[in-house]
């Protein structure tokens, strides 16, 4: 059983990548069908395929596999199969499927690229389901930058709108920075434990807690799940990528890929948890998501704005849920509150956001000032609304209360544990919880109470409002009888998918004697209880005094909201890189040339003068005689000459000197065949000067002298003497004798008597070669500089 | 004898080089300069000759010839320069 398993596990995960390939091929040549049709068949395969494997996991069995890859490297394509794993898989694809299926009414087949469309969606729910099933860090981190890229395609799908782009843009700067973040921090996990495997690190975990590199590891691996997951303050993004299409909104921005980051905390809790920093860290940003989210949300006009920063608080949620439940001997609750309240929160912001795609589509607006009075007209989209907006505000009969109820046992457990400084602090937890509990409720009451009722306008719509097609409810009502249904029969999911999954975040636990693991839809008049009916009663007071207390908003200065320092930020970058660059790239060779003089001294000679390596040894050296020392001095002569000339002319006769006292030094050093070379290379590079000449303006800009500024003058000497230094240094100490010898029977070897001839045309004809080459180069080149501008010219 | 007697040749030779070298420094005119450089050239010949001489080897007979060629059309393409402004015509119609 398990071979074929695994290999229908593989052709399973690689299903979405291959069919993406045969979009375009299905958009092209079956053009009556809407493209959404074929692509269906796949998120419910993948979905009857992932049912399929539930009482396996159930039993408490894993399935684990790899394939390799680069397996020189350790790297393999392994899969892991457990609790968490598989309520991922289901999620990717149940909610796939249904966003599927909607978008098959919501995209218009005639003016949209639908091809784009679904292969970016297929894309996207391959690397979901890649990110859940991988167990190599690497594959993960693979997947992970590829519902990076998906999602930033699919944010900018109308990518003619400004606003598209500039949202896709910022979710792609903010994930990949946490992309990036999480590959370091995988990185050095796997330093720690010698592993790339996930499942082995998770068994390490005793070693990891002790070892230094803990803490850097776990803060990187935070960051990248809590941008992924739009945790404060990398929460911008998620408001401004509510300008892809409300299927993908649905799908990625509540459903899927803000929940790649709880995935991955979840994942990592058994390696990370039980310490202090894990503990406040998750708990405390998923606090403060939640409560900032939950208050932004009331003062948004837009409804998708509204749902994305209650995807926000909502997430906040989860991760403060899971961040208690890493405290797992002591609260159980919070790990399964947390992962019913993840399937809960699937199920109703999935239906909500296709409800406000309905009105989107069918008033032509989702501004809350102009929607109003459309409970008659659209009474399915009205009643989906409620179950969904009433699930998320904690109320019963929608599971929404009972991951409410849970969350609240979590945060109380919490308070009244006596580590990790609780005793102190907890008290806080429950009542920033409740605090939160009632802005949810405010902004639920806000979207279901000021789109569908009042009074109907009709003039403030654009076109006839009338009820959505039947197609296009499908999803929503699939969701919404989800949400009821989790309500009755809470326990078929928590057997089935919640106790293996919490096994799989809390492996340690097993062996405690197993956990709580039934959610009971009425305990009693517990403390959760009188909390929700106080969340409900000063929520519902709070939402009818709205209009007297939202002055608060205004007061929030503009200056500090994050997006103003993301945008300002951006800014400030830009031009301060520019500014750096200005300063030094300023377009003129000699500050180049002095960069690059002064990095050769300074390191160079820096290096030298540290290892004290500067030597003069003159003991091999030959004797110096009269003619040299002459030569000699009519070089240096010739040499200040051309530095101090005045006049052009003379610095060219100045060259053409110094050139031929080089020639005369070859004959001196017995060397004629460089002589004779030297002669009249020096003589054609004089003519050349001059001919230059002819085409300088007449006596140009440095007549004036070439003007001694002391920085040329120091880096010039430094140049000198370091090079000076060099080659005395290296002059005293030979390293290797001569192999000079070897050339010397060149009449033997090359029947040469000229033994420079002999190795240049022979020993070492290649290098000849080449140079000749450079010849044929440098004159091809003069002759098209010359002639093709003239070409140019004619031509005109 | 014969070597000390080329030595003192030599060093007359470089006398009369660094006289050269003077006149090209301090010019005051172009032609001043170009004449003692073609003056040089022929200085050089001499001592290039002697050297041969000195180190009982013909290997530098080319040189001399060499540096006479170039030493005057060198002269010739200064003195062109200074009387026209260029060196090689340039024709118009091609």
């Amino acid at each position: 059983m398990k071979g074929d398993h695994l290999l229908l596990l593989y052709f399973t995960l690689l299903v979405p990548f291959l069919f993406a390939l045969l979009v375009p091929l299905l958009y092209r040549y079956m053009p009556r069908i809407h493209t959404g049709w074929f692509v269906l068949v796949v998120p419910t395969g993948i979905f009857i395929y992932m049912i399929n494997l539930i009482p396996i996991i159930a039993k408490g069995e894993k399935l684990v596999n790899s394939v390799p890859w680069i397996p020189t490297l350790g790297i393999n394509y392994s899969t892991y199969v457990d609790g968490l794993t598989l309520l991922f898989g289901l999620l990717i694809s149940g909610i796939g499927a249904l966003v599927v299926l909607y978008s098959i009414y919501y995209m218009s087949k005639q003016r949209e690229a639908l091809h784009n469309f679904y292969v970016y969606l297929l894309i996207f729910m391959g690397a979901m389901l890649g990110i859940a099933f991988s167990d190599n860090i690497f594959i993960l981190y693979m997947f992970w930058e590829l519902t990076s890229i998906a999602s930033f395609l699919l944010i900018a799908y109308w990518y003619q709108r400004k606003q598209s782009r500039y949202g896709a843009q910022k979710s792609l700067i903010i994930t990949v920075i946490g992309g990036l973040a999480l590959l370091a921090g995988l990185i050095l996990l796997s330093i720690m434990t010698n592993t790339f495997s996930i499942r082995e690190m998770i068994e390490a975990d005793q070693m990891i807690v002790k070892h230094q590199l803990f803490l850097p590891s776990m803060l990187l691996i935070l960051l990248g799940a809590f941008t992924k997951s739009a945790q404060f303050p990398f929460h911008i993004w998620l408001p401004d990528a509510m300008e892809a299409p409300t299927p993908i909104s649905a799908y990625l921005h509540s459903a899927t890929m803000v929940k790649a980051g709880i995935y991955l905390v979840a994942r990592f809790t058994p390696v990370f948890s039980g310490t202090i920093e894990w503990f406040w860290l998750v708990t405390g940003t998923g606090m403060i998501t939640l409560l900032w989210g939950s208050f932004s949300a009331v003062k948004q006009n837009d409804l998708k704005a509204m749902l994305a920063f209650s995807t926000i608080s909502q997430l906040g949620l989860i991760m403060c849920l899971l961040g208690i439940g890493s405290a797992s001997l002591y609260a159980s609750t919070a790990i399964l509150a947390a992962l019913f309240h993840l399937i809960n929160h699937s199920t109703f912001k999935g239906c909500l956001f296709m409800v406000v795609g309905i009105v989107d589509h069918e008033t032509g607006t989702r501004d809350i000032r102009r929607l109003g009075g459309l409970m008659n007209i659209m009474p399915i989209t009205f009643t989906l609304m409620i179950i969904g907006s009433f699930s998320m505000a904690g109320l019963p009969p929608f599971n929404g209360f009972l991951s409410k109820e849970l969350f609240f046992t979590g945060v109380l457990e919490a308070a009244r544990l006596n580590i990790f400084h609780l005793e102190t602090w907890g008290i806080l937890l429950p009542i920033l919880a409740w605090i939160a509990s009632i802005f949810t409720f405010i902004y639920s009451m806000i979207l279901v109470l000021k789109t569908f009722t009042g009074k109907y306008k009709p003039n403030k719509y654009e076109k006839k409002v009338h009820e959505a097609p039947l197609g296009m409810l499908i999803s929503p009502i699939f969701l919404a009888s989800l949400v009821i249904l989790f309500f009755f029969f809470p326990n078929i999911i928590s057997n089935n998918l919640l106790q293996p999954a919490m096994k799989a975040i809390l492996p340690g636990l097993l062996e405690g004697g197993g956990f709580e693991n039934n959610i009971k839809i009425w305990h009693g008049w517990t403390t959760e209880v009188f909390m929700t009916l106080g969340v409900a009663v000063v929520g519902m007071l709070l939402y009818i005094s709205f209009p007297k207390w939202s002055g608060i908003y205004e007061y929030l200065p503009e200056k500090i909201s994050f997006n103003y320092i993301y945008d300002r930020g951006l800014v400030g970058m830009e031009k301060l890189a520019a500014k750096i660059t200005k300063t030094y790239m300023t377009g003129i060779v000699r500050d180049y040339l002095l960069y690059i003089f002064i990095f050769f001294v300074v390191v160079v000679g820096g290096s030298m003068v540290l290892l004290n390596n500067f030597t003069f040894n003159p003991s091999g050296n030959g004797p110096v005689s009269a003619y040299e020392v002459v030569l000699i001095l009519v070089i240096i002569g010739a040499a200040v000459l051309v530095m101090l000339t005045k006049s052009r002319l003379t610095a060219v006769i100045g060259v053409g000197v110094i050139g031929f006292v080089v020639a005369m030094f070859f004959v001196i050093f017995r060397a004629p065949d460089l002589a004779l070379t030297q002669l009249v290379v020096e003589t054609v590079t004089v003519a050349l000067f001059l001919l230059c000449f002819y085409h300088l303006p007449e006596l140009g800009r440095e007549t004036g002298g070439v003007g001694l500024r002391a920085a040329n003058l120091i880096v010039s000497l430094g140049v000198g003497v370091l090079v000076t230094l060099l080659a005395l240094t290296a002059q005293s100490n030979p390293l290797v004798d001569p192999i000079s010898t070897f050339f010397e029977n060149s009449y033997q070897l090359a029947g040469a008597r000229n033994i420079v001839n002999a190795i240049l045309v022979d020993f070492r004809g290649f290098d000849t070669m080449l140079e000749i080459l450079v010849l044929s180069i440098a004159g091809l080149g003069v002759y098209s500089l010359i002639k093709l501008p003239l070409a140019r010219r004619d031509n005109k | 004898m014969f070597e000390r007697i080329l030595l003192i040749a030599l060093f007359f030779l470089t006398v009369s080089i660094l006289v050269g070298l003077y006149r090209v420094i301090k010019g005051p005119s172009l032609p001043d300069r170009v004449v003692a450089l073609d003056t040089i050239g022929i200085n050089i010949i001499a001592g290039v000759a002697i050297f041969s001489i000195l180190l009982n080897t013909h290997a530098f007979f080319d040189i001399i010839l060499l540096i006479g060629i170039l030493s005057f059309i060198g002269t010739i393409s200064f003195s062109k320069f200074i009387e026209r402004g260029y060196i090689i015509e340039y024709k118009r119609d091609c």
